[in-house]
């Protein structure tokens, strides 16, 4: 079966051809299989969060190529990668990133914006994924107002208003204490069972090794350790 | 295009609560482009009205004026020099016109006086127009005293005040009876101050005006286009100059909006990061910007014009009068028919719209390509 | 006279023009020379990114050089009441050298902007981005005739001066007018009918036919260019004569004045529409066929069915106004017709 995501000598370098030139990602050959959870270990600088952004088609590649359910995205325009981005990723940042001085619904309305649906479509679903997520009383209240494990799972629904086939978080259980982090990774296992993919990169070992980890990759200066 | 619809009306929609949430920054920014449209808008309201107004009074003037001269200063036409400029081929009528100049130290203002051929007023009698009534504070009934250059003194009763709603320039016209009007400035009984002629073939005009100036040679002749098209000139010199002025302050306010959209705060920064990182792309980014533009100037725009339009047609442009209107000592009390033609709405909004959303295009499309990865680097 | 709302706004949006395309001119090169889709160089995502910028900016910029087309012609009629011997927009564009070649210049302006737009439009639908070096290269073709376009405006309104006499449609729109105008009057009226129905019939046919099939875009591009002109020429021989009622009065701009209910607004705009839309289907043609991704392919023919459907508005508009203009008229021309 071929993998949901593959990348092949991918290479992402900042500041390209300035003295200050730096190759966060060497010739990645990857390939990430649907319906799995993917944890992405290495230590601080290693890439991880480069590999995810090149991955969920925030960020082009400098060379290398990357598909997306056999789709190469890695030539796309920025208009059309963001829209392969919307359809099939849904992301979760460590700090949370949502915007205050909007309720929480809102929030989680906002990345369907662009896609054309209608106000009232949007909103009943994302109505139905805070209650989902136990926060059916907390819709309206504005997001500052919230508690840190509050604001995860509002973030957690933002991620899915697109209904993706890929989650993808990056350090999600930086900010959080070790009950937290295992609700989280309770919420992951979930969202796997409802046949999604999840990948995520973490340097906390206990998340690493958490029973629900389907599966570790390993990253070291930008290369992908066997 | 249900799909653009949305995407746009929820577009529309963040960018309200956008602008209500960080709208501070814009507020000086609003009153200083609705001061801008405010200014050009009197200028354009107040000398469009000029101009219809001018073109209404000089539909209802003769087609042709003549003026006679002797050693190249005014002289009075006689009885003959009517008859004989009457056989000209193409006149269909002559009328000679008798008026002066009076000045009233009173008022401190200059009267014209005139003695109409038809219908005047009776002996004793006077038509005022309502800018003189309103400098002497008169009304139907009252007299008004005048002492002429001779130094007689005549006392004369309003018959009539006629509104300010036919022109502007017959506010400082007293209507007498011919026989008042020879004894008030002395003058014999056949002398004409010029002559109107009405000539039925508008494409003759200027070959009638021409054989009439052959009958007197010293004399003047006035085309009724010609007198337009002075108005008009002097009309347009004036607002040109008041627009090239605001046209300063327009290319101003483009750098203050510039600087402005620039300085985008950390939050909206951090707020268009977030954004692009959870799916939106530049065009999403850039079209709610220039909503945003739209709105502000779409909003700046109609309270401008508004207020334009309260200024010049119910407070009678009192700012700019003085700015525009240098001819007349006498400030006619005039009420301007409200009216706005497309050309000029169209003109303003090129004038102040085009530039703000020039100027703040680019600082948009700044923030519009804000990394979406940026989110992903560990502290922002 | 510089000094007048109108003109002041129209030097303003043609300077603007001209300056916009100017400072994008560098991009335009760039693109032309560097584009490559296949990287994600840095210089690539730069250029990729000024072109959304470019692209924005221009497009604003061209539709209000769209825009200003109407308001030029619209202002050379008004402004015709401050000459001598001006009756319509003739005279004020005769007053100097300078006002026909402006005209002119606009019009050229205005099917130049036409054809951006719509490669722009397309372009930016196509994943693999198709257009954009062949529309940076016409942005640099653009940039010189925007200029031109602007100076010859520049000189045309300095040199409109309330002393000088000017002559109005009478003389240029005779056909004992030595210009082409003149000839163009004189065009016997049983001829020019005929053809100028058969053109614009035919036009009108073969956008419908493009709008259906979504091919033959240069067909229809050429098609639409003759169109353009025989309908001018049509409106000199014969349609201005139906209008005024007057067998001599051949002038094309009169249709414009309040008089005439501003007709000329109408038949003008709904013509420039069609040959514009004809002009952009055109210029989609060559990239309609070879080795592009079956998406953009079908993006490229439907762009070119829904210009072929503009096109085949336009010209239908265009014929039906000239026939209502014929049958409605108190003029007869042809006593047993
Ligand atoms: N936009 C950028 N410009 C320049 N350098 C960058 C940029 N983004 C990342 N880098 C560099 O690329 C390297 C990899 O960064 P990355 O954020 O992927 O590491 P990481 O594994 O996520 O680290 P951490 O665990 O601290 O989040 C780092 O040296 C970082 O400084
Ligand atoms: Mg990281």
């Amino acid at each position: 079966m071929s993998a949901l995501i593959e990348l092949a000598g991918v290479t992402k370098v900042f500041h390209e051809g300035q003295h200050n030139a730096l190759v966060a990602l060497c010739d990645v050959d990857l390939a990430l299989e649907a319906g799995r959870i993917t944890v992405l270990q290495g230590p601080s600088g290693s890439g991880k969060s480069t590999l995810l952004s090149v991955l969920g088609c925030l960020a082009r590649p400098t060379s290398g190529r990357v598909r997306v359910a056999g789709e190469v995205v890695s030539n796309l325009p920025e208009a059309f990668l963001a829209d392969v981005r919307r359809r099939t990723f849904g992301f979760v940042f460590q700090q949370f990133h949502l915007i205050g001085g909007l309720s929480a619904r809102t929030n989680v309305m906002l990345p369907a914006y662009p896609t054309g649906r209608t106000h009232s479509e949007i909103a009943r679903r994302a109505a139905e994924l805070l209650g989902q997520l136990g926060l059916e009383k907390l819709t309206d209240a504005r997001v500052e107002w919230l508690s840190g494990g509050e604001q995860q799972r509002v973030a957690i629904a933002r991620a899915l208003i697109n209904d993706p086939r890929v989650v993808i978080a990056d350090e999600p259980t930086a900010n959080l204490d070790s009950a937290l982090s295992a609700e989280f990774l309770g919420i992951l296992a979930g969202l796997r069972d409802e046949g999604r993919t999840v990948i995520m990169s973490s340097h906390d070992p206990r998340v690493c090794e958490a029973a629900v980890v389907d599966r570790v990759v390993r990253l070291l200066d930008g290369k992908v350790e066997a | 295009m249900r799909a653009w619809i949305n995407r746009q009306s929820l577009l529309v929609d963040y960018t309200l609560s956008a602008l209500a949430r960080h709208g501070g920054r814009n507020l000086g920014l609003f009153v200083v482009y609705s001061g801008i449209v405010f200014v050009l808008a009197s200028t354009m309201l107040f000398t469009d009205a000029l101009r219809r107004e001018a073109r209404l009074l000089l539909a209802h003037s003769p087609e042709v004026l003549l003026q006679k001269l002797k050693a190249g200063r005014h002289a009075y036409l006689t009885r003959e020099d009517l008859e004989s400029l009457g056989q000209v081929r193409g006149v269909s009528r002559v009328e000679g016109r008798r008026w002066g100049y009076f000045y009233d130290p009173v008022a401190g203002a200059n009267y014209t006086l005139m003695a109409p051929g038809v219908d005047p007023p009776d002996r004793g009698r006077i038509d005022v127009g309502d800018g003189v009534a309103r400098a002497r504070g008169l009304a139907v009934g009252d007299t008004l005293s005048l002492r002429s250059a001779a130094g007689g003194l005549f006392v004369l009763v309003v018959g009539r005040v006629f509104s300010a709603e036919s022109s502007l320039v017959a506010a400082d016209l007293v209507l007498m009876h011919p026989t008042d009007w020879e004894a008030f400035f002395q003058l014999p009984g056949d002398v004409f101050t010029d002559a109107a002629f009405t000539v039925d073939n508008p494409q003759e005009v200027r070959n009638v005006a021409r054989k009439i100036g052959e009958r007197l040679p010293e004399a003047r002749v006035i085309l009724r286009e010609e007198l337009l098209r002075t108005y008009a000139s002097l009309f347009d010199w004036r607002e040109g100059i008041l627009l090239a002025l605001a046209g300063i302050a327009a290319a101003a306010f483009a750098i203050l909006a510039w600087n402005k959209a620039s300085g985008l705060s950390a939050d909206e920064r951090r707020e268009i990061g977030i954004l692009k990182a959870i799916g939106w792309d530049t065009r999403a980014v850039l079209t709610m910007k220039m909503w945003e533009g739209a709105l502000i100037s779409g909003g700046a725009f109609a309270v401008g014009f508004l207020a334009a339009w309260v200024h010049v047609f119910h407070l009678e442009a009192a700012l700019i009068v003085p700015v525009l209107e240098g001819w007349s000592v006498l400030y006619p009390r005039f009420v301007l028919t409200p009216a706005v033609d497309a050309v000029s709405l169209l003109t303003l909004g090129l004038l102040t719209v085009l530039p703000y959303t020039l100027a703040t295009l680019v600082p948009a499309w700044r923030a519009a390509v804000t990394d979406p990865d940026q989110m992903m680097r560990g502290t922002e | 006279m510089i000094f007048q709302k109108s003109v002041l706004a129209l030097l303003f949006a043609s300077a603007a023009g001209a300056l916009g395309a100017l400072a994008a001119g560098p991009h335009a090169l760039a693109v032309w020379r560097h584009w490559d889709l296949e990287t994600g160089r840095a210089r690539q995502l730069r250029l990729e990114r000024r072109s959304s910028l470019v692209s924005t900016g221009m497009s604003l910029l061209l539709v209000v050089q769209a825009v200003t087309l109407l308001l030029f012609v619209f202002n050379a009629d008004r402004m015709a009441s401050q000459f001598v011997g001006a009756m319509c927009a003739v005279g004020t564009l005769q007053v100097d050298g300078f006002g026909f070649p402006a005209l002119i210049a606009r019009i050229a302006v205005f099917f130049g902007s036409g054809i951006w737009l719509a490669m722009n439009a397309v372009d930016g639908r196509c994943r693999d981005y198709p257009l954009t070096r062949p529309k940076s290269l016409l942005l640099l073709a653009l940039i010189p005739l925007l200029a031109l376009a602007c100076g010859l405006e520049l000189a045309y309104f300095r040199g409109l001066r309330p002393e000088v006499i000017t002559s109005c449609c009478g003389s240029l729109f005779s056909s004992g007018s030595p210009a082409v105008t003149g000839d163009l009057a004189a065009w016997p009226v049983e001829r020019a009918m005929p053809v100028t129905f058969v053109v614009l019939g035919g036009a009108a046919c073969l956008s419908a036919w493009v709008a259906r099939h979504g091919r033959g875009g240069l067909a229809l591009g050429m098609a639409g260019l003759l169109a353009f002109v025989v309908a001018l020429a049509g409106v000199v021989a014969f349609v201005s004569l139906y209008v005024y009622e007057d067998p001599r009065h051949h002038c094309p701009f009169c249709l414009l004045k309040a008089e005439y209910g501003y007709r000329g607004y109408a038949f003008y705009v709904a013509l420039f529409a069609a040959t514009a839309a004809a002009l952009g289907a055109g210029a989609l043609a060559p990239f309609a066929g070879r080795g592009r991704s079956p998406a953009s392919a079908a993006r490229l023919q439907s762009a070119t069915r829904a210009l072929g459907g503009v096109a085949l508005g336009g010209f239908l508009l265009v014929l039906l106004m000239t026939a209502w203009q014929i049958t409605a008229s108190g003029l007869t021309l042809f006593p047993h017709g």
